[in-house]
């Protein structure tokens, strides 16, 4: 049923003539970067296990910066597919930036990335059909109430400069993220993810997530708030890695006060010698270079529970005399990799022994930023377990607690296991970060609501 | 103005295709995002963008194609496409959309002001530049930055039932935020930024207050800084405007979306504690919440003539002396759930499908000033501008914080509260409105950055509000 229309061969083409076309173009001492993001997407949603609503998306854009004497303006191009079309809205974009250039005084933070870089990262491992998919899924699902959105297709990224940098990046992938539902309300979460679409783990994938929705059925479990013992699954960790991922390690953040870490990259305070996070771009769905035009490598955000790296865009490098390191703009990790621990999982609910199991949580925020406070609820298969028996599924309820405690004074244990957990975020465009997660055991989960 | 209009109805009305009904819905934005940091102006970031999307019917089945390809060739594709899709997914397919009727209004609508020329980039940047500089030297004043953003969208709906919908518009979005830091705490205090959107064009900026406002600003993160944390227990609330659109958008709004009560949203945005048999039975609230839908307000950031179903928009109460009357759901969302709704069936973009989404909801005024409502709380505390939103995934049990308190005791305004933050439940929390501030304390406001929808999609909502009163809410602080 998907066609998934230009090729990816024919889209790196594409993007080599607009380069090509535009170092023509280029006056001296003019220079440019020119960044590419293209996809071709089947999205599928589900609800009640019946398909709700379906579309295929084709999209492609350039983000054009011009600098010039000390200054630099960018222009984002939405692409037509056709080469004469966007040959000519380039040329009218660079006349755009030129005409805006003498408007604007210099910017003492440019700093420009002299390097002629190259790199290609092809992946065309071959999409599963849609119609193929959805009747799999609709198949799986009968007698159930799942709801869930497939995403699926291939995403194109690329880079070039007048210094002759040249990086382009394809990937075709898939995301099916969906629940299931218990008639009381209660949900099981899961996702089947990757390039592959495999008939036989889709269905392993499905059936596990099948078997948690029968726990579901118990009577609910209501929590007075207070403070209790408490497992967070890879996915719950992930959310709290989000929040502290925004503006947390970023270099800009960190200098103007605004980062929840900041008193972790001061010294003040510090996580667990078990929290050992890496941000490792090698092998993950992320491109090997930024928006801005620098090869990212792996790095070492925080070792044994003491703050080492920052994401440092180039702007952040140029203004705090730091070491540009591939950061985007909006320097946030894209491929966080946690080191495991050594609990086995199959021995967490006997360490848990008496508490919550936390498959998911939800909606997270500050309550106190500088001191790393956050608040956030339970989401899906949330269980009370007893003498290391899951007992009930438990309500939602609120939590209201530090990250220097979750991660620091009050963590037991990780897991040995990790999971990588793959974004089925959809804004604007697909996706590519990852997160490889354990679980993790806390001594103390304080709940408030 | 549309100067793409003929030509697109032109291709339109050569497109083929056996569908009993489709659509195309053209879309065309230009932005750009201008700031100066520290006095510093940052590299101005512009975009331009276009594309349609192309929807189909086909034996009551919908299903839609999006593509940057607006030529004869690429729009016939993606129709077909489109098309196919929908005859494959008909064994699978949850609606029948068979007896749904459509619309054929043909309309144009314009933001105010749109005739008049938004100020240059050499204009912009001096502005910026001249609040950046106002914000005075002091060393505990790490952070600082003057934004101004600006996009302009023109939109065309054509279908084959005879609709031709033009829509031109302009948001603006000015702000300033300031952080002061003293070793160990840090406090920012903020303008407009995410809470205050509007369209128009410079008139924006003028309603904003961002002009002259510097050095305010940075004296009220000084004054933070310098604070005692809130102080925990319950108190009479009064939220002024910045902060009551987050509350009506998080406990009104997100719940009384129709595809959320429907269950479409339960594997992202979630659910509702919301049910559609509550509809003309629910006390949402006290008798003075009167909360409405409404497009009328011209500056306000999603008023608009028709919704990107083509559906016709017009004021209608939500919710009259505290009764609820009505959910967000538009046309689809009514033929499904066999309800009243409202126009609220919207896109982010052309890349996107139309769903549920807020667009205008508002608080009504009621009859006190802001002396008269302070005035009557005897042991409370006034909070301004968000900072911090958690809600449930019903949108029942909340927490949210504000840069700015100020206690209130016997009457009076007192003493200045940082880190103030407060949680609730929303099924009792409307009900404990004591309170409603009229026209004097009424503001226009709005966020480009609702999030929802699979496929994501972060769509530009309006909030218009009294200050308002609450009793007896649980009040906290931080810990630094």
């Amino acid at each position: 049923m998907t066609t998934y229309t230009t090729p990816a061969n024919s889209q790196a083409a594409s993007f080599k003539a607009l380069v090509n076309g535009l170092r023509e173009a280029i006056r001296e001492p003019e220079q440019f970067t020119l960044s590419y993001a293209a996809e071709s997407s089947a999205f599928v949603r589900f609800n009640h296990a019946k398909v709700r609503q379906a579309g295929q998306v084709q999209q492609a854009s350039v983000g054009l910066k011009l600098i010039n004497d000390g200054r630099h303006a960018d222009l984002d191009i939405t692409l037509s597919g056709a080469a004469e079309v966007d040959a000519r809205r380039l040329a009218d974009g660079l006349q755009q930036l030129r005409e805006t250039l003498p408007l604007l005084p210099p910017d003492p933070y440019l700093l420009l990335n002299h390097n002629g870089w190259q790199s290609n990262n092809v992946q065309a491992h071959p999409l599963p059909d849609t119609e193929q998919v959805v009747g799999e899924i609709t198949r799986a699902a009968e007698g159930l109430d799942l709801v869930g959105f497939y995403a699926a297709g291939p995403i194109s990224r690329g880079f070039a400069s007048s210094a002759g940098a040249f990086g382009w990046h394809q990937a075709n992938s898939f995301n099916f993220d969906f629940s299931l539902f218990h008639a009381n309300g209660q949900a099981v979460k899961a996702s089947y993810a990757g390039h592959q679409w495999d008939s036989e783990g889709f269905a392993r994938r499905f059936a596990q997530a099948r078997e948690q929705l029968a726990f579901l059925g118990r009577p609910l479990r209501t929590l007075a708030p207070g403070q209790y013992r408490a497992y967070l699954a890879p996915a719950a960790l992930e959310e709290i890695m989000s929040l502290l991922s925004w503006g947390g390690f970023s270099a800009q953040s960190i200098a103007s006060k605004s980062s929840p870490l900041q008193k972790l990259y001061s010294g003040d305070h510090s996580f667990s010698p078990l929290v050992s996070l890496d941000e490792h771009v090698s092998g993950s769905l992320s491109p090997a270079f930024s928006g801005e035009g620098y090869p990212r490598s792996d790095l070492k955000l925080i070792v044994e529970g003491q703050a080492e790296a920052q994401l440092v865009s180039s702007r952040s490098a140029a203004e705090y005399g730091l070491t540009a390191n591939g950061a985007g703009g909006g320097e946030a990790p894209s491929a966080l990799n946690m080191a495991a621990g050594a609990l086995p999982e199959a021995d967490v609910l006997r360490q848990l022994g008496t508490g919550l199991y936390i498959s998911n949580l939800w909606y997270l925020n500050y309550s106190d930023l500088p001191g790393a406070r956050m608040t956030g609820m339970t989401r899906f298969a949330t269980f009370w377990v007893e003498n290391g028996q899951i007992q009930a599924p438990v309500s939602t309820m609120r939590f209201d607690d530090s990250a220097f405690s979750l991660l620091g004074s009050q963590l037991e244990a990780l897991t040995q296991e990790r999971e990588l957990l793959l974004s089925a975020s959809t804004y604007s465009q697909r996706a590519t970060a990852s997160a490889l997660l354990p679980g993790a055991v806390v001594s103390r989960l304080t709940l408030t609501l | 103005m549309f100067d793409f209009h003929p030509q697109l109805k032109q291709r339109f009305a050569a497109l083929r295709t056996g569908a009993e009904f489709f659509s195309l819905r053209y879309v065309r934005e230009s932005g750009q995002y201008l700031s100066v940091r520290k006095n510093v102006a940052e590299p101005p970031s512009l975009r331009r963008d276009e594309g349609a999307m192309l929807t189909v019917r086909v034996n009551g089945v919908e299903a839609y194609a999006a593509t940057n390809d607006l030529s004869p060739a690429g729009l016939q594709a993606a129709l077909d496409k489109a098309e196919q899709q929908a005859r494959q997914l008909k064994p699978h397919a949850l609606l029948d959309l068979r007896d749904q009727r459509v619309s054929s209004d043909r309309a144009d609508y314009f933001s105010p002001n749109l005739d008049q020329p938004f100020p240059s980039l050499s204009e912009c940047y001096e502005l910026l530049g001249a609040e950046s500089a106002a914000v005075p030297r002091d060393e505990r004043l790490v952070n600082w930055q003057v934004s101004i953003g600006m996009t302009h969208v023109e939109q065309i709906y054509l279908s084959s039932a005879g609709a031709e919908l033009r829509q031109a518009q302009r948001f603006v979005y000015p702000g300033l935020d300031v952080t002061a830091y003293d070793g160990n705490d840090s406090q920012t205090r903020s303008l407009g930024r995410e809470n205050f959107g509007q369209q128009g064009g410079a008139d924006v900026i003028s309603r904003c207050g961002l002009i002259g406002a510097g050095p305010h600003i940075a004296d009220q993160a000084l004054q933070l800084l310098l604070a005692p944390n809130t102080p925990p227990g319950a108190r009479d609330l009064l939220l002024m405007p910045d902060q009551m659109m987050l509350q009506i958008h998080e406990s009104i709004g997100h719940p009384l979306e129709l595809d959320r009560i429907l269950g479409d949203e339960r594997n992202y945005a979630g659910t509702s504690f919301v049910k559609a048999q509550d509809f003309g039975q629910l006390q949402y609230g006290s008798k003075w919440l009167n909360v409405t839908f409404d497009p009328d307000i011209p500056e306000q950031l999603a008023s608009y003539g028709h919704d990107d179903d083509g559906s016709a928009a017009s004021k209608q109460f939500l919710i009259r002396e505290g009764l609820l009357l009505r959910p967000l759901g538009g046309a689809l969302s009514q033929f499904r759930a066999g309800m009243d709704g409202v126009a609220n069936s919207r896109a982010c973009s052309w890349n996107r499908p139309p769903i549920d989404r807020m667009a205008n909801l508002n608080i009504e005024p009621g009859d006190q000033s802001l002396a008269q409502l302070i005035g009557n709380i005897e042991h409370g505390i006034l909070m301004s501008t968000n900072r911090s939103w958690s809600i449930d995934d019903a949108r029942n049990k909340f927490q949210f914080g504000c840069e700015w308190g100020q206690l209130i005791e016997n009457g009076e305004l007192k003493g200045v509260v940082k880190n103030p933050n407060y949680r609730g439940v929303s099924a009792q929390f409307w009900k404990s409105l004591s309170a409603v501030g009229d026209t004097s304390t009424f503001q226009v406001l709005g966020t480009p950055n609702c999030g929802k929808g699979e496929p994501n999609q972060v769509i530009r909502v309006g909030h218009a509000s009294p200050a308002c009163v609450f009793s007896q809410v649980d009040v906290f602080g931080g810990d630094a």
